[in-house]
């Protein structure tokens, strides 16, 4: 990448040509292709794609919590500019993980459990990474319910999960996430199990919050609204290959990759009536046989021979812009449909 | 893509004039949730659905738009004879269909189909394609046996743009928006004028999402079909509604053409539904007025004396506390229940 002239350790997250395989009955699934990417100091980055893009594969590769069928076959990850891969990183990473780098998952309902107030979920990161005692870890509890924005913490930190709404569990894990101050939280599609004014709710708190404490957020969703709304810059992940990245107005606004501008025009948009949806044709393809050449190439209407043959490598443009495209930029036959 | 004369058709159905074709009034749904009191005696309900009234045309996009346990599911299954109205009445093509039963509900059902949300779980695993397309025509008598019913269902899997060899395999063989596709295809086997479909493409990548949409459209054009839409998605509803309808908790709060609710709401929930929507460019994103609502949904079992949504509500007023706004007329063909708009 371009960035190799630089010391490392300049990032807080690296992410180097990893690779991820999953060993299924069915054939090897390459889950993520060499993907690499890197998230600097109080930055969001929004990893998007749909479902089977790797995204999630990506983030739980980061957090170590590949489990077999699954292994990490390349590349490295590194905090800081240390490995968190092999027998060392991954001491190294038990310490970094939960305490300078925190998750917050999906499914606010299933994150929790059932049988423990709390508190006692809650104070349990402080006690484990910073050592605190019941009484410590019940304090920062209660400071934490306060932070996102919890009524009533000194009540609220003795009840049950089952006693909170969705909203309020989702609240309960972002609370988790800092509890130990931590520089980078990872987001896995934060808000979808959520409705919409609920998610609004969130995705102001995660900003605010952001905002207040300089952490630095990688946050992964398949909705594109909701990474334009608090992400600075995006990747957009397609059959296990970032396909785009880039500052979030360029990509938004004048798409490189086919597939990132097919995405943007058949994400349906509140402000504007469009006659007809354009969607994408086809389907993902399977990462067990991915297609030769451009993953994407069996759907794009851009697609030659060259498409068919040899994968395009990522190039960098003007504007931090970086796409992975043989036709990157050029005037597609859908714009006029966009106009 | 369609010319303007064909989407200002597509806004107003034809027969914008004729009789609607369902007519829901004063529909009240409670479910009972166990008793309460010392000696039991005193009964709980769910008051999922309370006195909501609308209606459909032929031909046209009804989009019911609620977050989850508003109660848009629960009408649109009672519209459907599925759960039984509390109180209240339904008609369909001008009968009233609110308490009919026998072989006189079987032939209703051959009238009206649901689409189902999750194309995964709706579909049997151990059935063919044919046997499942072809099951309502077995259900309802019209052939003995899938084996006779396949040239119709060919057809069915042209129509929604499936290979004929489908038809051999198994739903663990198609993707997500094939599925849904497998699920029209059912939907439409008994040839039915109207259609509940119920979040039919929240369950799809965004990229799936347009093709089931588009071809919701295209069998509405060539079908004549008659749609209820229901959805939390307010973005994908603009695309196919030609009249939108709000819910919350259990209440219908506003209705309007689909453009006029979008530029104009005039119930505080729905502005603050419609801000509450994401939408992908940074750069109005920023520059958006946003109203976050504080709070959640009030619990059904008791819900708000007054005005259901005056516990979120950012303009509410002592009256809307004790008193209950009726839904009235705020613009021509514009309806919402405040008091204060």
């Amino acid at each position: 990448m371009s960035d190799d002239l630089r010391p490392a350790s300049d990032h807080l997250l690296e992410v180097d040509h990893l690779d991820v395989r999953f060993f299924t009955r069915r054939g090897e699934a390459h889950a993520v292709r060499g993907i690499s990417f890197t998230i600097d100091r109080g930055e969001t980055l929004g990893l998007v794609g749909e479902s089977g893009s790797g995204k999630s594969v990506t983030s739980l590769a980061i957090l170590g919590l590949i489990q077999l069928p699954g292994k990490i076959t390349g590349g490295d990850v590194r905090w800081k500019g240390r490995s968190m891969l092999g027998p060392v990183g991954e001491k190294y990473a038990h310490k970094i993980r939960g305490k300078e780098m925190s998750v917050v998952f999906q499914d606010p309902m299933t994150s929790l459990n059932p049988l423990f107030t709390i508190g006692t979920q809650i104070g349990e990161v402080p006690r484990h990474h910073l050592g605190m005692n019941k009484k410590q870890a019940r304090e920062r509890t209660v400071e934490l319910l306060d932070l996102v924005g919890i009524s009533n913490p000194q009540q609220r930190v003795d009840q049950y999960p089952h006693e909170f709404s969705g909203g309020m569990r989702q609240r309960m894990l972002i609370a988790m996430a800092l509890a130990c101050e931590p520089e980078m939280v990872i987001a896995d599609e934060p808000t979808t199990a959520l409705d919409v004014t609920i998610q609004a709710q969130i995705l102001e708190l995660l900003a605010d919050l952001q905002q207040r404490l300089g952490v630095a957020v990688l946050l992964i969703s398949h909705d594109l609204g909701v990474v334009a709304q608090v992400c600075h810059r995006i990747a957009v992940m397609y059959a296990g290959k970032i396909v785009e990245t880039g500052p979030a107005e360029g990509v938004f606004s004048h798409p490189g990759h086919p597939y990132a501008a097919g995405l943007l025009r058949s994400t349906p948009r509140l402000d504007v009536r469009q006659a007809r949806l354009v969607g994408i044709d086809g389907a993902p393809p399977d990462l067990i046989n991915p297609p030769t050449g451009c993953p994407f190439h069996p759907r794009c209407e851009l697609a030659d021979q060259r498409c068919r043959d040899e994968m395009p490598p990522i190039d960098s443009y003007d504007g931090g812009r970086e796409v992975a495209c043989w036709h990157a930029f050029a005037e597609r036959v859908g714009a006029e449909a966009e106009a | 893509m369609p010319s303007l004369s064909e989407l200002a058709q597509r806004r107003k159905p034809e027969h914008a004039d004729d009789e609607p074709l369902v007519v829901v009034e004063g529909l009240t749904i409670r479910f009972p949730v166990g008793r309460a009191g010392f000696w039991g005696g005193q009964k709980r309900f769910v008051h999922a659905v309370d006195d909501v009234s609308f209606h459909i045309h032929r031909g046209e996009t009804l989009g019911l738009v609620g977050e989850s346990g508003s109660g848009k599911t629960t009408t649109g299954r009672a519209v459907l004879r599925r759960i039984d109205a509390t109180a209240g009445r339904i008609w369909f093509k001008g009968n009233d269909i609110t308490h009919v039963t026998g072989e006189h509900l079987r032939s209703l059902r051959r009238d009206m189909q649901l689409v189902f949300q999750d194309p995964y779980a709706s579909l049997n695993p151990r059935m063919k394609i044919l046997d499942l397309v072809a099951e309502p025509l077995v259900v309802h008598g019209i052939v003995r046996h899938p084996k006779d019913a396949s040239d119709r269902v060919a057809e069915l899997l042209q129509l929604v743009g499936l290979p004929k060899d489908a038809m051999d395999r198994y739903p663990h063989a198609f993707s997500g928006g094939q599925r849904q596709r497998v699920g029209i295809a059912r939907a439409l086997a008994l040839e039915p004028e109207f259609i509940v479909a119920d979040e039919p493409v929240s369950a799809l990548d965004v990229s799936i999402r347009a093709q089931v949409v588009n071809l919701l459209q295209d069998l509405q054009d060539h079908l004549g079909l008659t749609y209820l839409f229901i959805a939390h998605d307010l973005s994908v509803v603009r695309h196919i509604s030609h009249r939108i309808a709000v819910m919350y908790a259990g209440k219908l709060v506003e209705v309007a053409d689909c453009d006029e609710i979008y530029e104009d709401p005039k119930h505080p929930y729905t502005r603050a539904l419609l801000s509450a929507v994401p939408i992908p460019d940074p750069e109005l994103q920023r520059d958006r007025h946003r109203q976050i609502l504080s709070g959640e949904m009030p619990n059904p079992v008791s819900p708000p004396t007054g005005c259901r949504f005056h516990t979120r509500c950012p303009i509410a007023e002592d009256r809307c506390r004790t008193e209950q706004p009726p839904l009235e007329e705020k613009a021509p063909d514009h309806v919402a229940a405040c008091w204060l708009t």
